[in-house]
């Protein structure tokens, strides 16, 4: 645990000492508050709670872009760098240094959901939500957040360069944000399995509306578990090349 | 303390190495040389820890290296050609990172970090950014980083390459402070560097070892025994040659200028006839200016290792 807690402090500093977390950062909570205010928003009367619905789709949506940007360098930078022997050559396991990796990554991505809390704090009040509807809303971000950097590490631990493990990562993402559309071209019973693991259509969906599904809870938590361990062996798989 | 037994390793269905065997005692000091694509990069690939080999034992105190992996890795330092390092981060963080993550506490690294930041001699810049440091530096804070937690065998790749002679005389001093409380295992293009500095040298090539010892221990088993010597010489070439065939134990003498207006000449000698020659020279009204052993002698005996192994 030591050594997992080392590796995520270590990778958690490098985003924040480094100007490629704030512009991550930045970039992120400009599309976030600019789309809220764009089309979360709107002149006519609505219900507050439709409101905070879309303000956690559009938040849900910048947060696995996030997720892309923020993991492409966890382990493609290091092999880049060539700090990835310091890594491989220490007594950590493989299991240990991708868990340390994504911990930091999800702080980070943490970090940036706080820093958009002031957006439903405005709908909550000027109109009528209540913070477990928040809160509810936050765990699916942070969930499907989770999906989407567990994607990026592994996508990160297969790959030589950064640019190629976003590529990767994007890819990866974009394909279960996107799997609602491949499903209505698809026959059964592939089209039930194919529109039952679309993140947003699918599995996101009641943390927007403010309920907690826990079969969407385990979904996302599959999710991340099955890319953290292919990350883990991608890198075991290096040891034997 | 280390010992390597049937080390073979296969990149898919290129051999790298095969059935490598050695030993290495405690504070021993040992250079490994090869051409390229020997297994050397691969031999100490494996000795790190960074990949498993696809058959052999290695060891270090019983410790082995497959069923005990990180238990292994703890006990080994390891600086690659480049040096592993976190540019952002200062020389005192980073090498507390790089000590806890090879197991020990950060009390542990901070008492034993005043010891290492002397023996690399980076104490004075222990608290300046680690992209602001010039190329050796960046080396030491490398050979730093691989002997902060006290391992007990430090692998140093090319720990001289691209220094310039100032930055090399004092890496040379730092190697030398680590043979006496480590074991060094060095791998090095720069024969004479690696003559100056090691205790005894693993040849390899095409894979294998092809001769282990120390360097007159190598002379020999390349056939070249005897002593050579390079003299600088104020005087004609022919009346050198004259002069230095006068003495019994000479078998070859070569000569060129040396820019200086003087003459490099190299002497191959049955026996150690220093005070022959240069007594022959003096007498022939010759001009002697320097007498030392001739640099290249490493370099013919690993010449003739290599090509005697590929013929």
């Amino acid at each position: 645990m030591r050594g997992i807690l080392l590796v995520a402090r270590r990778d958690f500093a490098a985003y924040v000492n480094t100007i490629w977390g704030w512009v991550i950062l930045a970039i992120a909570l400009l599309i976030d508050g600019v789309f809220f205010n764009a089309w979360g928003l709107s002149s006519t009367p609505q219900y507050s709670a439709e409101v905070l619905e879309r303000f956690f789709y559009i938040t849900g949506g910048v947060t696995l872009i996030a997720g892309v940007f923020i993991t492409m360098r966890l382990f493609a930078e290091e092999r880049q760098t060539g700090t990835i022997v310091l890594l491989e050559s220490s007594p950590l396991s493989d299991r240990e240094l991708v868990i340390g990796k994504y911990i930091s990554a999800m702080f980070f991505l943490t970090f940036f959901s706080a820093l958009t809390l002031y957006m439903p704090a405005l709908i909550m009040v000027n109109g009528k939500i209540s913070g477990e509807e928040i809160g509810v809303g936050y765990l699916g971000v942070l969930l499907m957040g989770s999906a989407g950097v567990a994607i990026g590490t592994w996508a990160s631990s297969v790959s030589r360069n950064q640019i190629l493990a976003g590529a990767i990562a994007a890819v990866g993402t974009v394909f279960f944000v996107a799997c609602w559309l491949l499903a209505r071209v698809t026959d059964p019973p592939f089209k039930a399995l194919i529109s039952y693991v679309a993140f947003f259509d699918k599995q996101f969906k009641p943390f927007q509306e403010g309920r907690v599904n826990t079969e969407a809870v385990f979904f996302f938590a599959s999710v991340s578990f099955a890319f953290l361990l292919l990350a883990t062996q991608a890198l075991r798989a290096r040891r034997w090349e | 303390m280390i010992s390597v037994e049937g080390l073979t390793h296969y990149y898919g269905e290129r051999r790298a190495v095969e059935n490598i065997g050695f030993n290495i005692a405690e504070n021993e000091i040992v250079g490994i040389l090869g051409l390229n694509g020997a297994g050397k990069s691969t031999t100490l690939k494996v000795l790190a820890g960074l990949i498993i080999p696809t058959a052999g034992n290695v060891r270090i105190d019983g410790t082995d290296l497959v069923s005990a992996s990180a238990e292994f890795r703890s006990r080994i330092g390891y600086l690659p050609e480049d040096p592993p390092l976190y540019k952002e981060m200062t020389v005192r963080e980073f090498l507390l990172y790089a000590g806890q993550l090879k197991g020990k506490s950060a009390a542990e690294v901070e008492a034993r970090l005043p010891d290492v930041l002397r023996t690399c001699q980076v104490e004075h810049v222990q608290h300046r950014v680690i992209s602001e440091l010039s190329h050796g530096y960046r080396k030491r804070v490398g050979i730093a980083q691989a002997i902060v937690h006290s391992p007990r065998l430090v692998i140093l790749d090319e720990p001289i390459s691209g220094l310039d002679p100032k930055q090399i005389v004092e890496m040379r001093q730092v190697v030398k402070k680590l043979g006496k409380n480590s074991t060094v295992l060095i791998s090095s293009h720069i024969l004479a560097e690696i003559s100056e500095t090691c205790d005894r040298l693993l040849v390899l090539n095409g894979g294998k070892i092809v001769a282990a010892g120390r360097e007159s221990e190598l002379a020999q088993a390349a056939g070249a025994s005897g002593t050579r010597i390079t003299v600088q010489v104020r005087g004609e070439a022919e009346r050198v040659e004259s002069a230095l065939r006068s003495v019994s134990a000479v078998q070859r003498v070569s000569s060129e200028a040396d820019g200086e207006g003087c003459l490099r000449v190299r002497v191959a000698m049955a026996t150690d006839a220093r005070e022959s020659v240069v007594a022959a020279l003096v007498t022939a009204g010759l001009g002697v200016r320097r007498v030392g052993d001739d640099e290249s002698e490493l370099e013919a005996i690993f010449l003739g290792l290599t090509q005697g192994a590929q013929a």
